[in-house]
């Protein structure tokens, strides 16, 4: 008889606990479908050397595979740390989705080229089958091959070392001692 | 005069935007297209099936599925080619596995839940049926009642 009186108390804290854990959650994270997945291969042309590639062009990893456009305003915004990135030794291989290509060079040229490589993505296959849908997102590679991680949107400091730092261990010290410049956003 | 105005109106952009319209082969083909694109959520806007979105992942994951029609796919190898990837997520019918079984059965469970609780009210009350007042308790009352009422 006793207990049947906190079963009201019992059931407002089973519910408190159930909202307040729907409030801490991000309803716009979706979780990559191709997570642990090798990356799905494809046959495209390179940006600049215009020679078809297919996905064992995107090795060794660890690396990063960077979606961009130049109609992707928030592209720009990143631009200056992958360069950074690239110099201090990341790979990042690129994927112009979407995009005129010549716009695409030129941009290169005008801002800088981070890239290993670049896939020309002009209609939106590659994309479509690693299931992007929009730009910026990033792809951490293992040293397989295999999808590790993506992040959605501007890729910066914080989130690189958040998310993405622990694949690239030996990066990890070197920033410590000589943070990437153009972070300060 | 008149013809400058149909000229310029011509070259406005509203009257070049592009309508939608796919060809296809068999009105069956046609059915299923709308059905499957109410069924399929847009990746971008969440709260929106691709049929219903403008954003450009919706507009080609229309065209996917236009394409995949005509070539004569079934609906669940279309689903799964979306599923494979964009996740479950991409679907507002999401199949049963163990991510959404909570999803499905949680209606279901609270339903069987509910229907207990009734059951055990009621069953409750036939065994402790309502007491009338006892003969003090009767008088009491007539006691309260006869001051107020007139």
């Amino acid at each position: 008889m006793r207990v049947k009186r906190f079963i009201p108390l019992a059931v407002f804290a089973l519910l408190a606990l159930l909202l307040f854990k729907g409030l801490s959650i991000d309803p716009t994270a979706l979780p990559a479908a191709r997570l642990g997945q090798p990356f799905p291969d494809f046959s495209q042309p390179e940006l600049l050397t215009e020679e078809l590639i297919d996905a064992s062009a995107l090795r060794p990893g660890p690396a990063l595979v960077n979606v961009w456009a130049t109609w992707c305003y928030s592209c720009r915004v990143e631009h200056p740390y992958l360069l950074a990135l690239a110099e201090q030794g990341v790979p990042i291989y690129g994927l112009n989705y979407k995009d005129d290509s010549e716009k695409a060079r030129q941009w290169l040229a005008d801002l800088g080229d981070p890239y290993r490589l670049n896939i020309a993505d002009r209609d939106g296959t590659v994309g479509l089958d690693l299931g992007v849908y929009g730009a910026p997102e990033t792809y951490v590679l293992g040293a397989d091959g295999v999808i590790l991680h993506r992040h959605v949107g501007v890729l910066d400091q914080a989130v690189f070392e958040q998310d993405i730092g622990q694949w690239f261990p030996a990066l990890a010290k070197l920033g410590q001692a000589n943070a990437p410049e153009g972070s300060a956003q | 005069m008149r013809r400058l105005l149909c000229m310029l109106i011509l070259m406005s952009s509203s009257a070049w935007a592009v309508i939608e319209t796919y060809e296809f082969s068999s009105p069956d083909l046609a059915s299923r297209y709308h059905l499957l694109s109410q069924e399929l959520r847009c990746p971008k806007c969440q709260n929106q099936n691709i049929a219903d979105s403008n954003a450009p992942i919706a507009r080609d994951l229309r065209v996917v599925l236009y394409e995949q029609l005509e070539a004569g796919q079934s609906d669940q190898q279309i689903l799964d080619f979306m599923v494979a990837r964009y996740g479950q997520f991409v679907r507002y019918r999401p199949e049963v596995d163990r991510q959404t079984a909570l999803l499905w059965w949680s209606p279901l469970l609270l339903l069987v839940l509910g229907s207990l609780g009734v059951v055990r009210h009621f069953r409750q009350k036939e065994r402790h049926p309502e007491r009338g007042l006892t003969a003090m308790e009767r008088e009491h009352v007539d006691r309260l009642l006869k001051d107020r009422l007139p």
